[in-house]
């Protein structure tokens, strides 16, 4: 029983960042019905502006320490939050009206532009996260392990996910998203800028990208050039699983994927742990392709 | 088309082939090894053409085809030890077309369960078809798992590789341009239109697929047989979006164009090979760290997919504007 | 028909391009330059130990020419990328030793893409080294095929033998890479040697290259309760397993191969290594002159200290001089002749004999972590 909580705790965790990450899938998918392939490298840049940002904090406001930790996070998204602004400008807006395999083919060319430009100036050699937050003495409560740094990321999230919320149900730009994710043409024929629109929807789901990418090196600290691939993928899956376009969905998503990957990983084969994902997609696709949480779209003649 | 003609250019190309590798213990070994490169690739490329181009379905995991297909032939063909020149020239066509029809029935069954999936959705299912062949292939221990499997015999030659590319070639064209073909188009312009009248998207999609999978695994055992030595690892994700790039830059649906892009492709790496070596001239090599350049090709490949998809998505070959979604 | 056209239009364009280069006739014995081809992952998914071997290889080219080069004639290497894709080490090899017509090849780290590469290395009777490819097949292909690094089987039983009669463990669990071939053959031998000595392997579980989250296996290994974990898997994962393994309340040492030889091990796994054991070829605090020198003259030119691999890498290329001096050619069969006899090479990676497989014979050194450096602890002959 105690080995099986514990990997729940473990795919708790796991699924929290992959949940952060699928929401900026879904909600780029929600409106412009593309996947952002790109999506899992913001997360890795993310993780390294984080590790290049830490020693210059550092030497104001000593680390590990909370504030810094927050100053570290609040800086990478921001960052990340420009270059998705940047991205989709030069990469996907001249490419609204094309067809959806020029502009997947577009983001798969990104995301190996920033993988191997990675690699070229930040070295392939994996680095060592610097310790950011301060990191507690694990809690054993009856044989379980739970790390503060496991901790943060529960709260992180959440807060996110509620902050998100709030953007998305009770501000004006929220409402204008939901509305391009709704109809498009309409939205535009209601007056509301498409461009300053999307370009704020990139913007927030690579802020959460970069999020998640420093939650999970402050987790796994070792992070190199194409740490995001896999997580990104696997990201994507739990953004389909909950119903892409749908924001709980995501979450539910991630959530779900990050723990049936640890319970089959521990319990019947860890081998097989990557094809799990894929596996799940194929399923749910299949079964239901709306997603869990999404709504069924019937097809206009 | 006139087809009389069609057949005896089939013929005279098939011809030449052999002639041509007759004299291949003339030709430098490096560039003849990448001409085999070349004709596996328009195979691919042709083969997914008709997936991609012709039928509108987004497949990415024709790299998975390629796979079943590496796998099967050079399974069959390392039972056999030396043998004389028409027994291993047997041999192996038997191994390929097994290939084929081993790829061919993934392709069955990869095709039936996407029906109902469009654009995007299909485009990831593929992928993760292709992704689980390969962990499959990854974990099968009898073929060596992750650690290879070696093929003795290198049974590809000129003939073979360019031979059974002019018949993929035909064998697709001709089929596009039936009638029976008619409906690819149909089903890739509007299915749903296509289906009311009359033509059944399900039997076409699934034929594209069963062909085009074939003519992968095919080329998966030409292959197998030229470099000899096969991992799971070789037939990924990245390789699938190699082929799906050939058709992009080639044109949907234009067969040279596809296989213009296919060479193009094939030789790019090389030629930005020959560029890295500039610093192979001693005097340059200190200035120049050798990871600048290595790093940079693969920068320089990206950047110039991104480029391509800004500038020319219709393809670098074709004539006709690309069609605008409204 | 336009298609036919352009069929014949693309085979005529491949079949000039193939004629344009025939095969170099003219030998490199010919030229003032020994030319030496080095293939290795230098991008993609392996790229640190592609560079790493690289860098190693180069520093050895470099302190070759300074010192005059071999036969009066000094070294050019020319390295080309496979990009750690399968595929890929066949063209670049055929293109080293067709087009650029080498006289020996330095490569891989990676078995399988040795392995892709050794029968054309082998068909053309070029002597092939490959520094850091661990499965016994390699050096199966030909007689043209060496390596300066062990092979499985030898790792895997010292480890083993370490584990039973040092470390005195009775039951151990076992965490392999299952995506490489150096992992999967380690934890083969290793798991052998440890039930013929009497132990038990109590749990077997396994992961992938790139990974970061191991909890999962380490939650079912710690409930099996082993006295301790083989891990014969690389630097880049090993240091997140140690910090799960302990976050998760697993307290036995850890244990492994030459894989974990890294500077980038300790920064990453820190206190949770302490304790910890791994066997390798060399070791950084050794006092050995040529060592010594290594490390220094790596450090400089760099600025990073060296691995396993890039000891391996340096090995490599000496290992070729060497021979080529004593054959006193750089004709194929005759330095694959002198590499064949090659007897207490002083490399930095120890002492290499090359044995009648054509692997290296040599003392493998067992490490221990403690308060972050690598201490010395044993030798083991082979």
């Amino acid at each position: 029983m105690t080995e099986f909580l514990q990997q729940l705790i473990n795919g708790l965790a796991l699924g929290s960042i992959l949940a952060l990450i699928a929401l900026g899938y879904t909600m780029v998918y929600g409106i412009l019905r593309f996947i952002n392939f790109a999506h899992g490298d913001i997360f890795m840049l993310g993780a390294f502006a984080g590790f290049y940002l830490t020693p210059k904090i550092a030497a104001i406001f000593p680390t590990p320490s909370i504030l810094s930790g927050l100053l570290v996070m609040g800086i990478s998204m921001a960052i990340c939050a420009a270059l998705g602004i940047v991205i989709e400008r030069f990469a996907y807006r001249p490419l609204r009206r094309s067809p959806r395999l020029t502009v997947l083919i577009t983001a798969i060319g990104v995301s190996l532009f920033l993988e191997y430009a990675g690699q070229l100036f930040f070295g392939a050699a994996p680095k060592k996260f610097p310790a950011l937050i301060p990191s507690y003495p694990i809690t054993h409560v009856g044989g379980l392990s739970v790390t503060s740094n496991q901790i943060i990321v529960f709260i992180v999230t959440a807060l996110l996910l509620v902050g998100l919320r709030f953007i998305v149900q009770k501000t004006k730009i929220g409402t204008a998203m939901r509305a391009l994710a709704f109809n498009p043409d309409a939205a535009a024929l209601m007056g509301i800028n498409t461009d300053v629109v999307i370009s704020f929807t990139f913007a927030l789901g690579s802020a959460l990208a970069a999020a998640a990418g420093i939650l999970f090196a402050v987790n796994y600290p070792a992070i190199d050039p194409l740490m995001g691939i896999l997580p990104g993928l696997k990201a994507f899956v739990a953004a389909v699983l909950g119903g892409i376009g749908n924001l709980p969905g995501a979450a539910l998503g991630g959530i779900i994927i990050g723990v049936t990957e640890t319970l089959v990983a521990g319990y019947i084969s860890s081998t097989y742990r990557d094809a799990i994902a894929f596996g799940i997609l194929i399923l749910i696709l299949l079964v239901k392709p709306s997603g869990l949480l999404g709504k069924k779209e019937i097809e206009k003649v | 088309m006139n087809f009389r003609h069609a057949k005896t250019f089939l013929l005279g190309a098939i011809a030449l082939c052999f002639l041509v590798s007759l004299f291949e213990n003339q030709i430098n070994s490096y560039w003849l090894f990448i001409s085999y490169d070349i004709g596996v690739n328009i195979i691919l490329a042709v083969s997914l053409n008709l997936i991609n181009g012709y039928t509108g379905q987004f497949s990415l995991g024709h790299a998975g085809f390629m796979a079943v297909g590496a796998y099967t032939a050079a399974v069959i063909t390392n039972q056999f030890g030396e043998l004389n020149f028409f027994a291993a020239n047997g041999v192996f066509i038997v191994a390929l077309v097994a290939g084929g029809l081993a790829a061919a029935i993934a392709g069955l069954l990869v095709g039936i369960p996407t029906l109902r999936l469009r654009g995007d959705y299909l485009a990831i299912v593929t992928l993760g078809f292709g992704e689980i062949i390969r962990v499959i292939f990854q974990n099968m221990q009898s073929v060596g798992g992750a650690r290879g499997y070696s093929v003795t015999h290198n049974y590809t030659n000129f003939f073979w590789t360019f031979g059974l590319a002019a018949v993929t070639v035909y064998v697709v064209t001709s089929l596009v341009h039936s009638t029976y073909g008619r409906g690819f188009i149909a089903v890739r312009d509007d299915e749903i239109a296509a289906e009311a009248t009359g033509i059944n998207p399900t039997k076409y999609k699934v034929t594209a697929f069963v062909i085009g999978a074939f003519f992968a695994g095919i080329a998966g055992g030409l292959y197998a047989h030229s470099k000899q030595f096969l991992t799971p690892d070789g037939f990924g994700f990245m390789q699938s979006i190699a082929f799906v790039v050939m058709v992009i830059l080639g044109g949907m649906g234009n067969t040279i164009g596809v296989i213009l892009a296919a060479i193009l492709l094939t030789l790019l790496p090389e030629g930005l090979r020959a560029l890295a070596d500039i610093e192979h001239i001693p005097g340059i090599a200190q200035e120049f760290p050798l990871s600048w350049v290595g790093n940079a090709r693969m920068v320089i490949y990206s950047l110039l997919l991104i480029v391509l998809m800004l500038t020319r998505p219709q393809g670098l070959f074709t004539l006709r504007k690309l069609k605008i979604k409204n | 028909m336009k298609i036919w056209r352009g069929q014949f239009v693309a085979g005529a364009a491949v079949l000039l391009l193939a004629g344009c280069n025939k095969p170099s006739g003219e030998s490199a014995a010919n030229s003032d330059v020994i030319k030496v081809g080095e293939f290795a992952s230098l991008t993609g998914s392996e790229a640190t130990f592609g560079q790493s071997s690289h860098k190693g290889t180069q520093l050895a080219i470099d302190d070759l020419n300074a010192a005059g080069g071999v036969l009066g004639k000094k070294f050019q290497l020319l390295t080309e990328d496979d990009q750690s894709q399968a595929g890929q080490p066949a063209t670049v090899v055929r293109k080293l030793i067709s087009s650029d017509g080498v006289v020996a090849i330095l490569g891989e780290v990676a078995s399988s893409r040795s392995l892709e590469a050794a029968p054309i290395c082998q068909e053309n009777k070029i002597p092939m080294i490959s520094p850091a490819s661990t499965n016994p097949k390699v050096t199966e292909v030909g007689d043209y095929i060496f390596r300066v690094c062990f092979i499985d089987p030898f790792q895997g039983t010292v480890m083993a033998n370490f584990a039973r009669k040092t470390l005195k463990l009775q039951n151990a669990a076992v965490l392999v890479e299952s995506s490489s071939d150096y992992s999967v053959g380690l934890a083969k031998f290793f798991k052998q040697r440890f039930i013929a000595d009497g132990g038990k392997i109590v749990a077997e579980e396994n992961y992938s290259h790139g990974d970061k989250d191991f909890s999962a296996q380490l939650t079912a290994i710690k409930a099996a309760n082993p006295d301790g974990i083989f891990v014969p898997g690389y630097y880049t994962e090993v240091g997140l397993i140690a910090l799960q393994a302990r976050q998760l309340g697993i307290t036995v040492p850890l244990f492994g191969g030459d894989g974990w030889e890294s500077s980038a091990l300790v920064p990453i796994g820190g206190k949770a290594l302490e304790g910890c054991y791994f066997s390798t070829h060399f070791s950084p605090d050794s006092t050995a002159p040529e060592v010594r020198n290594f490390v220094k003259e790596f450090e400089a030119k760099y600025h990073e200290t060296p691995d396993a691999m890039a000891a391996l890498g340096y090995d490599s290329a000496m290992i070729l001089a060497d021979a080529m001096k004593r054959a006193g050619t750089t004709d194929g069969p005759k330095v694959r002749d002198a590499l064949a006899a090659a007897k207490d090479f002083s490399g930095v990676t120890g002492k290499i004999t090359i044995d009648a497989n054509r692997n290296a014979s040599k003392p493998a050194v067992i490490l221990e972590i403690k308060n972050g450096q690598f201490k010395y602890v044993e030798t083991v002959a082979p």
